[in-house]
C-alpha cells in the first residue's frame, strides 16, 4: 500500500530532522522528545475532529477508548489495537504487537534504544485525540522487544 | 435562515457569535447563553433516556415568543447553537439538520488549519462566509 508508506517515511525523517537539528543546535535532547510529542498532540486534536464527525455519540470513557483502539488506530496505521487492559480506575494499556512504525526497524531487541523516538509522535497523538473529547490523561509507551509496543494511558480526574 | 449562529468551546466561553446587526445583539448573546443550560441538560439526561443515543443534533431546545432555538453538540464537545425567527415557519427539521451538518463541516476544516490554535476565537474568511449563506438576508 503506497499511502502507508508517505506516512512512515515522513515520519522517521521527522524524527530524524529533528534530532539532527538538536545536535547541531543547543544540543539539549530531551526537548527533541517534547517537540515530537507536542506535534502528534496537534495532529491528534484535527484528526479526532475529523473521524468523530459523522460517528455516534460515546457513552462513557471506554467506549471513548475502544473507539481509538479500533476505529481511530485503523484509520491511521490500517490495523487495530491488539489488546486493551484496564484497571476501571483510569489507567489503560493499549498493546500493539506489530507496531507500523516500528516494523521496519528491527524484528527483536537491536536497537531498542532508539525506539521511543519514534513512538514519542504517537503518543501525543493519542493524547490529543483524548484531549479534543474532553479526557486530559498522560500517555507513555514502552517497547520491550520490536516491533511490539505498549501505550499506557493515565486519565487525570480533574 | 438564521437569525443569530453561536459556537460554544467545550469550557462553555464562545468561539463564535454572529446575529443579524439590525436587533439588539445583546439580546442574542443572553438567549445562547441561557440555551447552554438547555443544552447541559439534554446531554446528561442521555444515559437515562433514550433521546439522544446515536445522534449529535438536539433539537429544539426552547422556544420564546419570537424565536425558537436549537442545538447540536459534536463528539469533542463543541456546541453550536442556532436561533431561528418562530415566523418563518417554513423551515423543516430536515433543514435545521443540513445547516448543522454544514456547520459541523467547516468547524472541522477550522480544526485542520495549521494557524488556528484550538480554544481562540475563529477568525477564518471562510468560515464567515458559510455562516453568512446561512443568516436571513437583511437589506
Amino acid at each position: 500500500m503506497a499511502d502507508e508508506a508517505i506516512f512512515l517515511l515522513l515520519h522517521n525523517e521527522m524524527v530524524a530532522g529533528l534530532y539532527r537539528a538538536a545536535e547541531q543546535g543547543e544540543g539539549e535532547n530531551g526537548r527533541c522528545t517534547t517537540k515530537l510529542e507536542s506535534m502528534g498532540f496537534r495532529v491528534g486534536q484535527g484528526l479526532i475532529e475529523r473521524f468523530t464527525k459523522d460517528t455516534a455519540r460515546f457513552k462513557d470513557e471506554l467506549d471513548i477508548m475502544k473507539f481509538i483502539c479500533k476505529d481511530f488506530w485503523t484509520t491511521v496505521f490500517k490495523k487495530q489495537i491488539d489488546n486493551l487492559r484496564t484497571n476501571h480506575q483510569g489507567i489503560y494499556v493499549l498493546q500493539d504487537n506489530k507496531f507500523r512504525l516500528l516494523t521496519q526497524i528491527s524484528a527483536g531487541k537491536q536497537y531498542l534504544e532508539h525506539a521511543p523516538k519514534y513512538l514519542a509522535f504517537t503518543c501525543g497523538l493519542i493524547r490529543g485525540g483524548l484531549s479534543n473529547l474532553g479526557i486530559k490523561s498522560i500517555v507513555t509507551a514502552e517497547v520491550s522487544s520490536m516491533p511490539a509496543c505498549k501505550f499506557q494511558v493515565m486519565i487525570q480526574k480533574m | 435562515m438564521a437569525v443569530c449562529i453561536a459556537v460554544i468551546a467545550k469550557e462553555n466561553y464562545p468561539l463564535y457569535i454572529r446575529s443579524i446587526p439590525t436587533e439588539d445583539e445583546l439580546k442574542f448573546h443572553y438567549t445562547v447563553h441561557t440555551s447552554l443550560d438547555v443544552v447541559d441538560e439534554k446531554i446528561s439526561a442521555m444515559g437515562k433516556a433514550l433521546v439522544d443515543q446515536r445522534e449529535l443534533y438536539l433539537g429544539l431546545l426552547y422556544p420564546t415568543e419570537d424565536y425558537k432555538v436549537y442545538g447540536y453538540v459534536t463528539n469533542s464537545k463543541v456546541k453550536f447553537v442556532m436561533v431561528v425567527d418562530s415566523s418563518n415557519t417554513a423551515l423543516r427539521d430536515n433543514e435545521i439538520r443540513s445547516m448543522f451538518r454544514k456547520l459541523h463541516n467547516s468547524y472541522t476544516d477550522i480544526m485542520c488549519n495549521p494557524f488556528y490554535n484550538p480554544g481562540d476565537r475563529i477568525n477564518s474568511r471562510a468560515f464567515d462566509n458559510m455562516v453568512n449563506s446561512m443568516m436571513m438576508q437583511v437589506c
